[in-house]
């Protein structure tokens, strides 16, 4: 199959990006290095193009209710202007992806979904459509930019009216940013830096990009791959669907009760409360490495008696830490904070003990 | 990219330098492109006969994970001490400082059979 492509593709590949292949689609993994780039954005600047995600527009007098039904958190307590985090449960218990609810205005949101899971969840969601919401695909048309880092805010000031200092956290304005209109300027991210997420047409990607790299020249800002993405993300415990969270997986052992609201019905809304009542049988946890290694996806994790306990769903050495992290499941008898266990590497057992997430 | 005519070469990405009974073994340039930062080198074989193509090691970057392979049959008789505390040094100088072992070899004829530079350079496309 063809990979798609971004609409800065060809700059990525002028800027000497390494590109690979991720969710379909031929993605900069790194510009530079991962490191390198992964410190710009804990203590600087950087701009990820993740322009691969997904974004949907449901719309109506019936979409909250849509929403509602497919999703895990409370669509009603957002205001326009809000974003939730959210995840749509599938049947069985686990997750069919997780993904962003913005409220536009009244009767109208956008959803925002992993690129991996865009055709999965369009044909998910479709299917609890009954009473009519419209909804729209424009993944294509959108270009998204990730803006993220300590100084995101006062490098990006000089390109929009819109006070950005003051947005709070998952909140967001509909405005004019750097020529372009209808931008959505929106205070989350992927990196636990701070910044803000850019939603723009692809027509004005090109524009958009070379102002934010014009007015971010004073603090340095770089571009930044997927690699240093997933290591940012990691060092604060978010959790990647294909890795920590997928169709078995159900938010309750992942750690995300917090957008598991039983305040409404959804997709097996009635064995997730059940399951929160019983209690899981494995958690999500964090854990380090006390000894020099590095867990990495699917490595077993064991007690210190030598039993398996569970295994590996993300793992890398932190750049900020020094030292090797990890995600992974592990029977709830090993999931409380500084429990020892094991990571089994290359037939070894290294040394780990549980830790509160984030890491940092 | 850097292919040094004076090495030969392995399709896994290494190079040979061959002085002597001793081969210096590290990876390419190329290799260390791919790979990334290069966050730890494990080399727990020091004093180890191996033949070729047997792991002698593992070299890991921030995304990826990736065994080392002998080039050749030998014994191997050092490690370089540096890579544990600077792994980083294989990003910045491959063919020099970053160098991961010396093999004592036990069938010099087996260096005919690794990749001349030209060879090499052509299975990475370069």
């Amino acid at each position: 199959m063809e990979l798609k492509k971004v609409a800065l593709n060809d700059l990525h590949e002028k800027l000497g990006a390494k590109m690979v292949s991720f969710a379909g689609y031929n993605m900069p993994v790194r510009y530079s290095s991962d490191i390198e780039e992964h410190q710009t954005v804990r203590n600087g600047v950087g701009v990820f193009d993740v322009s691969h995600m997904g974004e949907f527009s449901i719309k109506g007098p019936k979409a909250l209710d849509l929403i509602q039904r497919v999703t895990s958190n409370d669509a009603s307590k957002l205001s326009p202007g809000k974003a939730q985090y959210s995840c749509l449960p599938n049947k069985e218990g686990g997750i069919v992806d997780d993904l962003l609810v913005y409220m536009l205005a009244e009767n109208d949101y956008l959803l925002v979904v992993n690129a991996s899971n865009i055709e999965k969840d369009w044909n998910w969601i479709s299917q609890f459509n009954t009473e009519g919401a419209e909804m729209k695909n424009l993944s294509d048309g959108i270009s998204l930019f990730a803006v993220q880092g300590p100084k995101a805010a006062e490098a990006l000031q000089s390109l929009t009216s819109v006070d950005l200092q003051s947005m709070g956290y998952y909140t967001f304005v509909q405005g004019d940013f750097a020529g372009a209109k209808n931008v959505i300027i929106s205070a989350t991210g992927y990196t636990g830096a701070g910044g803000f997420e850019l939603y723009l047409s692809n027509a004005d990607a090109e524009m958009v990009w070379n102002k934010i790299f014009e007015a971010g020249k004073a603090f340095d800002i770089k571009p930044i791959g997927l690699g240093a993405r997933d290591t940012l993300r990691l060092e604060k415990g978010f959790c990647l669907y294909g890795n920590d969270i997928d169709d078995t997986t159900s938010p309750l052992e992942a750690g995300l009760g917090w957008i598991t609201k039983f305040t409404k019905d959804f997709t097996n809304s009635e064995a997730l409360k059940k399951q929160k009542e019983a209690g899981v049988s494995r958690k999500l946890v964090g854990f380090e490495l006390l000894e020099r290694g590095i867990p990495r996806h699917d490595y077993e994790l064991a007690s210190p008696s030598g039993d398996i306990i569970g295994k590996v769903t993300s793992g890398t050495q932190s750049p900020t830490l020094g030292k090797g992290i990890g995600l992974g499941y592990v029977k709830t008898e090993f999931s409380a904070p500084d429990t020892e266990i094991a990571v089994i590497i290359r037939g070894k057992a290294l040394k780990a003990k549980v830790v509160k997430v984030p890491f940092l | 990219m850097n292919i040094p005519e004076s090495l030969k070469y392995t399709k896994d990405h290494e190079w040979v330098k061959v002085e002597g009974n001793v081969a210096t073994v590290g990876i390419t340039d190329f290799a260390q492109g791919e790979l990334g930062d290069i966050v730890y080198v494990e080399i727990e074989t020091e004093g180890q006969e191996l033949a070729a193509h047997e792991i002698f090691g593992t070299v890991e970057a921030v995304k990826t994970v990736s065994d080392l392979f002998m080039p050749v049959s030998g014994k191997i008789v050092e490690v370089n001490p540096d890579l544990e505390s600077a792994p980083e040094t294989v990003n910045d100088d491959a063919y020099g400082k970053g160098w991961m072992i010396k093999v004592e070899l036990k069938d010099s004829a087996e260096v005919n059979g690794l990749l001349s530079a030209a060879e090499y350079k052509s299975l990475i496309g370069a």
